[in-house]
C-alpha cells in the first residue's frame, strides 16, 4: 500500500525497459518461436513445398546415429575444455598470487586471450598447427609424431579442445584469482605452521575453499563449450575431418545451412535450447544458495 | 618447552628499517608480552619469531638452535591469530586435528588429544560444528585448542583477545593464564592493551617506533619506567609530566612552589607523578585548578591544571568528591614515588 502512495503508477517505467524488452522480442523471443514452428516442419530443399509433421522430425533426430554420436562427442568436447582451462587457470592463479612485482603485468597478459575474437583464435591455432607451415608439426616430427589435423579425426579435435580451451583460461584465471585473494592469509599462515606445505596447503585449505567458484566455473564452461566455440571450430576444422569435429551447435548449422535440411536443424537448436535452459536453472539454483563449507 | 633468544633482530622492508636492533633472552616456560601502540612493529617481531616474515639482520634462536632460515613449520610453535584463522570448510575437531594429522600421528593419539584439548577449553559439545557456527568467543577457544594439541615449543599470541567484547576479554585474559602456568609452555603474547599486558605476563617488552623502551616485569615498569614513553603507556590513568628546574634534592614546579625529589641531576627534567601517587595535603606544592571530575565509584579521578599554569595533570583520590569546576586542592608526593626524566631524550635520570 505504501509503496503505491509513494510510486504512482505512471507510463515512464515500461518506456524505460522498453527498448530492452523490444530487443530482446526481436533477436530473442521471436528467432526462438520460429525455430521451434520451423521444428515441426519438413520443406524440401528448394523450399517449394512445406508440410506441417509436429515431432518428426525429432522422431528422426532420435533415431539418428550421427546426432547421437555428435552428442557424444559434444559432451567429450566440453568436458575436456572445460577441465583443461579450469585446470590450467587454477595453475596459472596459484602462481599469479604468490607473485610480489610485477603482479599487474603478469595478470594483464593473462587475461588477453579473452578479448581475442573466437575466429580470429582459431586462425592463430590454424597457423601453429599448419602441417606445412606450422612451428609445432616442426617440433612433433622430432617427436616422431606425424601431426596432419586434416586427416587425423583425433588431432583434429585435439586442437579445436586446446584452442577452446586456450581462449577461456582468461576467464576461469580471473574467477580463481578473485577467489583466491579472498582466503583470508592467516588460515594460509595457520595451515604454515600446521606444518602444511605448498602443495598440501593447496589441496586441503585452498581448493576446498574456493570449491564454489569451481562449480560456477564448470557450468559456464560447459556452456561456452556448447555454444560458444562456434567461431573457433569454424576457423580450424569446420567440423572435419569427415565428421570427427562437428558438435552439436556445428552440426545445426551444417545441416540448416549446408545441408538446407532447415526443419531438422530447428529441431536441433531446440534441443540445444532446452540443453541451455537447464544449465541456467542449475547454474542459478546454485547462485540462490548460501555457500555450503 | 624452550627458551628463545633474540640477538640483535632488524627488520627492513626495503630501505625502511622497522625493527632496530631487537634484543632479548627468555625463559623457559615464561610468559611474555610485546606491548605498544599500533604500528611499533610487535607483530612484525611476533611474526618473525612464527617465520612467517623473514629476518633481514641478528639471530632469532628456540631452545638454542637458529631458526632463522626454518619453516615455521619446522620450527615447533603455535599461533592464535587475531581472526582466529580457523579453516572454515572444517569442524572443530578436523581444524584442531589438521597438524597432528600432517605429522602422520596414529588415529586414536589424535582423537585422545583433540577430547583432551576440548576437555581443558569445555568446547567439547562443538567437536563437530563448523566454525561459522560458533560464536567469538568459542572460536577463539578452537584456536587455542589447536595450539594446545600440537603440544608446541612455544605458544606465540597475535591479539588473539581485540575480536571479543569487554566482559569475555577479562575472562579469556584469566583463562589464558591459567592455561599457561598449566602447560608450562614458553609464550610470547602482542597486544596494545596495556591491562592485558600488565596482567599476563611474565615480563613484558615495550616496543615504541620498533625501539624496545623497556624489558622487565610489570612491576619493573611501574616502579622504574625507563622512558617517559613507558611511564605514560604503563598504568592508568597515565602518569602526569611537568617540566621542572631541579636543584639539589627540590624540584621547582612551574607556576611555584618545589617538590622533593630523590635526585642527583640538577637543571632542567621532566617530572613524573603517578596521579595515585599524589595525596591531599592542605600545605602541600601542588595546586590542581580542577576542570573535571571522573566519578569511578571507588576512587575519583580529578582532572585539572596546575594552577596558573596550562599543563594538565591528574590526580586519583578514594573515595566520592564533589569539587566545583574551578575549585583548588592540594597535593603532596612522597620523593620516593617521583620519576625524573631528561628532557631531550625522554630516558629515565638514575640517581
Amino acid at each position: 500500500m505504501l509503496k503505491r502512495v509513494h510510486f504512482p503508477t505512471s507510463a515512464l517505467p515500461y518506456l524505460l525497459v522498453a527498448p530492452q524488452i523490444l530487443i530482446t522480442l526481436v533477436f530473442f523471443i521471436w528467432p526462438a518461436s520460429q525455430a521451434m514452428y520451423q521444428s515441426f516442419l519438413i520443406e524440401d530443399a528448394f523450399g517449394l513445398g512445406t508440410e506441417f509433421v509436429w515431432f518428426e522430425n525429432f522422431q528422426i533426430l532420435a533415431t539418428d546415429h550421427h546426432y547421437l554420436a555428435s552428442f557424444q562427442r559434444t559432451a567429450v568436447f566440453s568436458l575436456l575444455v572445460a577441465a583443461l582451462s579450469m585446470g590450467f587457470a587454477l595453475i596459472l592463479a596459484g602462481f599469479a598470487q604468490r607473485v610480489v612485482r610485477g603482479a599487474m603485468f603478469y595478470r594483464t597478459l593473462l587475461i588477453w586471450p579473452y578479448a581475442v575474437a573466437p575466429v580470429l583464435a582459431g586462425a592463430l591455432w590454424v597457423f601453429m598447427f599448419n602441417p606445412t607451415l606450422g612451428i609445432f608439426p616442426y617440433f612433433l616430427e622430432f617427436a616422431g609424431i606425424t601431426w596432419n589435423h586434416y586427416l587425423s579425426g583425433p588431432q583434429a579435435m585435439g586442437l579445436v579442445i586446446l584452442a577452446a580451451a586456450w581462449k577461456q583460461v582468461a576467464y576461469n584465471f580471473l574467477f580463481y584469482l578473485a577467489a583466491m585473494q579472498s582466503i583470508p592469509n592467516s588460515v594460509i599462515e595457520a595451515a604454515a605452521i600446521d606444518g602444511a606445505g605448498p602443495a598440501r596447503r593447496f589441496w586441503t585449505i585452498i581448493f576446498p575453499l574456493i570449491s564454489p567458484t569451481t562449480f560456477f566455473l564448470l557450468v559456464i564452461n560447459m556452456v561456452y563449450a556448447f555454444f560458444e566455440t562456434f567461431g573457433i571450430i569454424h576457423a580450424v576444422t569446420q567440423g572435419g575431418p569427415g565428421t570427427s569435429t562437428t558438435i552439436l551447435v556445428y552440426k545445426v548449422f551444417n545441416d540448416g545451412f549446408v545441408g538446407l535440411d532447415l526443419g531438422g536443424s530447428a529441431a536441433q537448436s531446440v534441443v540445444l535450447m532446452v540443453l541451455v535452459i537447464a544449465m541456467t536453472v542449475v547454474q542459478f539454483r546454485f547462485v540462490e544458495r548460501k555457500v555450503a563449507y | 618447552m624452550a627458551d628463545i633468544q633474540l640477538t640483535d633482530l632488524v627488520k627492513s622492508y626495503g630501505p625502511t628499517e622497522v625493527l632496530h636492533h631487537v634484543a632479548g633472552d627468555i625463559k623457559d616456560g615464561e610468559f611474555i608480552v610485546i606491548v605498544g601502540p599500533s604500528g611499533c612493529g610487535k607483530s612484525t617481531l611476533l611474526r618473525m619469531v612464527a617465520g612467517l616474515e623473514s629476518v633481514t639482520s641478528g639471530e632469532i634462536a628456540i631452545g638454542g638452535r637458529r631458526v632463522n632460515e626454518l619453516e615455521p613449520s619446522a620450527r615447533d610453535i603455535a599461533m592464535v591469530f587475531q581472526n582466529y584463522a580457523l579453516y572454515p570448510h572444517m569442524s572443530v575437531r578436523q581444524n584442531m586435528a589438521y597438524g597432528l594429522k600432517i605429522r602422520k600421528l596414529p588415529k586414536d593419539e589424535i582423537n585422545r588429544r583433540v577430547e583432551e584439548a576440548a576437555e581443558i577449553l569445555e568446547i567439547k559439545q562443538y567437536l563437530d560444528r563448523k566454525p561459522r557456527q560458533l560464536s567469538g568467543g568459542q572460536r577463539q577457544r578452537v584456536a587455542m585448542g589447536r595450539a594446545i594439541v600440537r603440544d608446541p615449543q612455544v605458544f606465540l599470541f597475535d591479539e588473539p583477545l581485540s575480536n571479543l567484547d569487554a566482559k569475555l576479554r577479562v575472562q579469556m585474559r584469566l583463562e589464558i593464564r591459567k592455561l599457561q602456568q598449566r602447560l608450562g609452555v614458553t609464550s610470547i603474547y602482542v597486544t596494545h592493551d596495556q591491562v592485558e599486558a600488565m596482567t599476563l605476563g611474565d615480563r613484558l617488552m615495550v616496543l615504541n617506533g620498533g625501539y624496545v623502551e623497556q624489558f622487565g616485569t610489570p612491576i619493573e615498569l611501574y616502579d622504574r619506567p625507563a622512558s617517559v614513553f613507558v611511564a605514560g603507556f604503563i598504568g592508568s590513568p597515565s602518569m602526569n609530566f611537568l617540566p621542572v628546574e631541579v636543584s639539589g634534592s627540590q624540584a621547582a614546579l612551574p607556576g611555584g612552589g618545589a617538590l622533593s625529589v630523590v635526585s642527583a641531576h640538577s637543571g632542567t627534567a621532566t617530572l613524573g607523578l603517578r596521579p595515585e601517587h599524589l595525596n591531599e595535603d592542605e600545605n602541600g606544592p601542588i595546586a590542581i585548578e580542577v576542570d573535571m571530575l571522573e566519578q569511578l565509584g571507588a576512587n575519583t579521578l580529578i582532572h585539572g591544571r596546575l594552577h596558573g599554569t596550562e599543563h594538565s595533570i591528574t590526580a586519583s583520590v578514594p573515595g566520592h568528591a564533589h569539587d566545583g569546576i574551578g575549585s583548588i586542592r592540594r597535593f603532596s608526593a612522597s620523593p620516593d614515588l617521583t620519576h625524573l626524566f631528561d628532557t631531550g631524550s625522554g630516558k629515565r635520570l638514575e640517581i
